[in-house]
């Protein structure tokens, strides 16, 4: 169970995610940005193959980036794309938000690398995740422990697409 | 080479998130914004998953989890969008400023 090649998998997707990550807030076209998007969601998919997800790898590319993506891409459509490419693309205040979003940041990685408690946390061995049965013990999870959740998610999928089709029709 | 520790995987998921949060508070095309929060929200599933591969399973049931939430969200968002679009024929974030005072 020893992984192959893992640092060059590491650097090559997790460089993939952040530079179509950049594409994805920086493109004037909507389009080209929500291209960008499906690209940063396949690279994080490759990425959850490697900590031993393949469950959450497979939903990710089924229902992230083949649904929820393809529904940005019919509303992009139904929206005038040409005008919106002429105005200005950054507001005012992008200088105050990027220094703010940065300092953020650097606090996230500071409190990652100086934590003395994720340090000690990290020396316990790695949790034992057989890939053969991991939808098999991510379905007992969904059926027995978290049942109550898995009715709400269900309950808040139906308020959504209820919501989305009044939303969305002309004349209700 | 340094051994890539789950430590690795929590800076790529702050970095993803930093993107995020400058895409929404920078752009002005409401659908682009949209598209970056679906960046934060794909940023906080890689911190579940990399704290899953530490402690067990229930980091991965919560990313499902928040991988539904976040189809019912874009789901209802883009409908706003859409309803929005039909009464003021644009996307810019400037102008949804109609309960301004």
């Amino acid at each position: 169970m020893a992984p192959v090649a893992t640092p060059f998998f590491f650097y090559f997707l997790s460089g993939l995610a952040l530079v179509s990550g950049i594409l994805v807030i920086t493109r004037k076209n909507p389009v080209h940005s929500a291209l960008a998007l499906i690209l940063t969601l396949l690279a994080l998919a490759g990425i959850y193959l490697m900590l031993y997800a393949p469950f959450v790898a497979g939903v990710q590319i089924i229902l992230y980036a083949g649904g929820i993506m393809v529904l940005f891409l019919f509303v992009i459509m139904l929206v005038d794309v040409g005008r919106a490419e002429k105005e200005r693309q950054f507001n005012k205040q992008w200088l105050v938000a990027i220094a703010a979003t940065l300092g953020l940041g650097i606090l996230f990685v500071k409190v990652f690398t100086a934590s003395k408690t994720l340090a000690e946390l990290l020396k316990r061995p790695l949790a034992q995740l057989p890939e053969t049965s991991n939808t098999q013990q991510v379905g007992f999870s969904l059926y027995g422990q978290y049942m109550l959740a898995f009715e709400i998610a269900s309950l808040l999928l139906l308020v959504a697409i209820v919501g989305a089709v009044v939303m969305a029709k002309k004349r209700i | 080479m340094v051994p890539i520790t789950p430590i690795h995987y929590l800076i790529l998921a702050a970095a993803l998130f930093t993107l995020g949060t400058i895409g929404v508070l920078t752009r002005r095309n409401v659908v682009i914004v949209l598209m970056s929060i679906e960046l934060i929200l794909n940023a906080v599933n890689l911190n579940l998953v990399a704290f899953s591969r530490m402690w067990g399973l229930q980091g991965q049931v919560f990313a499902i989890f928040v991988i539904t939430d976040a189809a019912a969200e874009a789901a209802v968002g883009l409908g706003i969008l859409i309803a929005f679009f039909r009464n003021k024929e644009t996307v810019n974030m400037d102008e949804v400023d109609l309960l301004k005072w």
